[in-house]
């Protein structure tokens, strides 16, 4: 397949050994701290900590490089359209205005709104690396089972471990009757004025959505004949126990969250104002 | 509350979220202006709610939307998944008493379902989605606001459409409970 895709790289490091558990309990911690919090110490502490489990992880750079190419884009986008839109947010965030430089108007430089973006774009880049790591060292049936232990309901863990075993399957389709519908004439570049454009979507997503509620019946009878669903709890196939190193990096993890929360919140602000 | 599922219901929300992701991932449309599309896979979502109910509305709108950030981009933008989850329940709670298994799909159904979706649709990509924005990511009002309310015309085009299509040719394919005639 030509389109290239993150997904789970079989390889040997402390990261990829840790239980699919611990893993998803820290991906939460992470992004939720990085979600909180704007404080500018945070970010750069876990900015260092992203650096330090990525070299661990022995993921190569060039594997998740076109990953990257895009969130930079849309870094930028970001970055650029909230300073279009206001270009006085850091002044009304940290209360005092250093001005620069002046470009037009209410567009000055402020060293405020260079902060503020600043931070907008740390965390961005701080949340990537723990969703992104957790992707390529979990493997997906364990992931299934972690969601389960940390008390999701097994027959939801089982409807995204069946997303994610179907998600080849279905591209696939896609595929395949896109090329089809080409090969018949059906043009979905920009050739096509907007109408009709969306006619010949429709040419794709029609068979691709009704090939799909055959194969979830299909699915759902081989479950049911299997008597899915009789029994309250269910056992994994892929489930790991929690080891001595899972224990301490779970504790250390959730002592550093707390510090982090404690730290953003403590004087009533989520912004560090070095102003 | 989720102990009662059906299988069915099950699978077409682990299926449901796999064909999510495929149709955000590759079919979208450009409008011509830079960075806004018609996204395909929001109206498959309004689809799977009136068909299997809110329950699998919601969580196809959260694993498919929480997938398609992850593989895409690496990190989820928890605010607008929220919001998918929350678009793709509603519907389903306000949708699901069509009955398209008897294969009526005709002009007062398809003009109550399209008004529900259009606020819904309002209230989660126009109002929820820039407020979850500012909260959680502290962004300009001005900016996401403007975002919410293109993504929210956008959308309501693409279910508007595609949606109502889906719809209409899948209760074709179901037989009307009212085809037998009684012979005498």
């Amino acid at each position: 397949m030509a389109v290239k895709m993150l997904g789970y790289f079989e390889r040997s490091s402390v990261i990829h050994q840790l239980s699919g558990v611990t893993k998803l309990i820290i991906f939460l911690l992470w992004s939720t701290a990085a979600m909180l919090t704007y404080d500018t110490r945070i970010l750069l502490v876990l900015l260092i900590f992203s650096f330090v489990i990525f070299k661990l992880s022995k993921v190569r750079l060039r594997e998740i490089s076109l990953v990257l190419a895009l969130i930079l884009f849309f870094l930028l986008l970001n970055n650029l359209a909230i300073y279009l839109f206001s270009p006085q947010e850091g002044v009304q965030i940290y209360g005092s205005s250093t001005e620069l430089f002046t470009i037009y108007g209410r567009y000055n430089i402020t060293a405020e709104q260079l902060f503020y973006h600043f931070n907008v774009t740390l965390k961005y880049i701080v949340v990537t690396p723990a969703a992104l790591l957790f992707i390529i060292t979990t493997h997906p049936s364990e992931f299934a089972a972690s969601l389960n232990k940390i008390g999701v309901h097994y027959k939801i863990s089982i409807a995204v471990s069946l997303a994610l075993r179907y998600l080849p399957d279905i591209q696939r389709d896609f595929r395949t009757i896109s090329q089809v519908q080409q090969a018949r004439g059906v043009d979905f570049s920009k050739n096509e004025k907007l109408i009709k454009r969306l006619k010949n979507v429709s040419s794709i997503i029609m068979p691709l959505i009704f090939s799909s509620l055959d194969r979830i019946e299909t699915i759902s009878q081989a479950m049911e004949l299997r008597s899915f669903g009789k029994h309250n709890k269910r056992t994994w196939y892929r489930a790991q126990p929690l080891t001595k190193t899972d224990w301490l990096t779970l504790v250390v993890s959730t002592l550093l969250f707390i510090i982090a929360i404690v730290i953003t919140f403590y004087d009533g602000s989520r912004f560090y104002n070095p102003f | 509350m989720f102990k009662n599922l059906s299988i069915k219901t099950i699978v077409a929300i682990g299926i449901g979220s796999a064909v999510y992701f495929v149709l955000g991932r590759f079919v979208t449309i450009p409008t011509g202006v830079p960075n806004t599309n018609v996204d395909t896979a929001i109206a498959f979502l309004a689809f799977i709610a009136v068909l299997f109910g809110p329950i699998a509305g919601g969580l196809v709108g959260l694993i498919g939307h929480a997938l398609k950030d992850a593989l895409m981009f690496g990190s989820v933008w928890w605010s607008w998944v929220l919001v998918s989850l929350l678009v793709g329940f509603l519907i389903g709670l306000a949708a699901h008493r069509i009955k398209l298994e008897d294969g009526q799909f005709g002009k007062k159904e398809l003009i109550s379902f399209n008004l529900i979706q259009v606020v819904v649709q309002i209230i989660g990509w126009g109002l929820v989605a820039p407020i979850l924005d500012i909260l959680i990511y502290a962004e300009p009002s001005n900016k996401v606001f403007t975002q919410g309310l293109v993504a929210a015309l956008l959308n309501i085009i693409s279910v508007g459409v595609f949606t109502s299509i889906l719809l209409f040719s899948y209760s074709k394919t179901q037989s009307s409970s009212s085809s037998l005639i009684k012979e005498d």
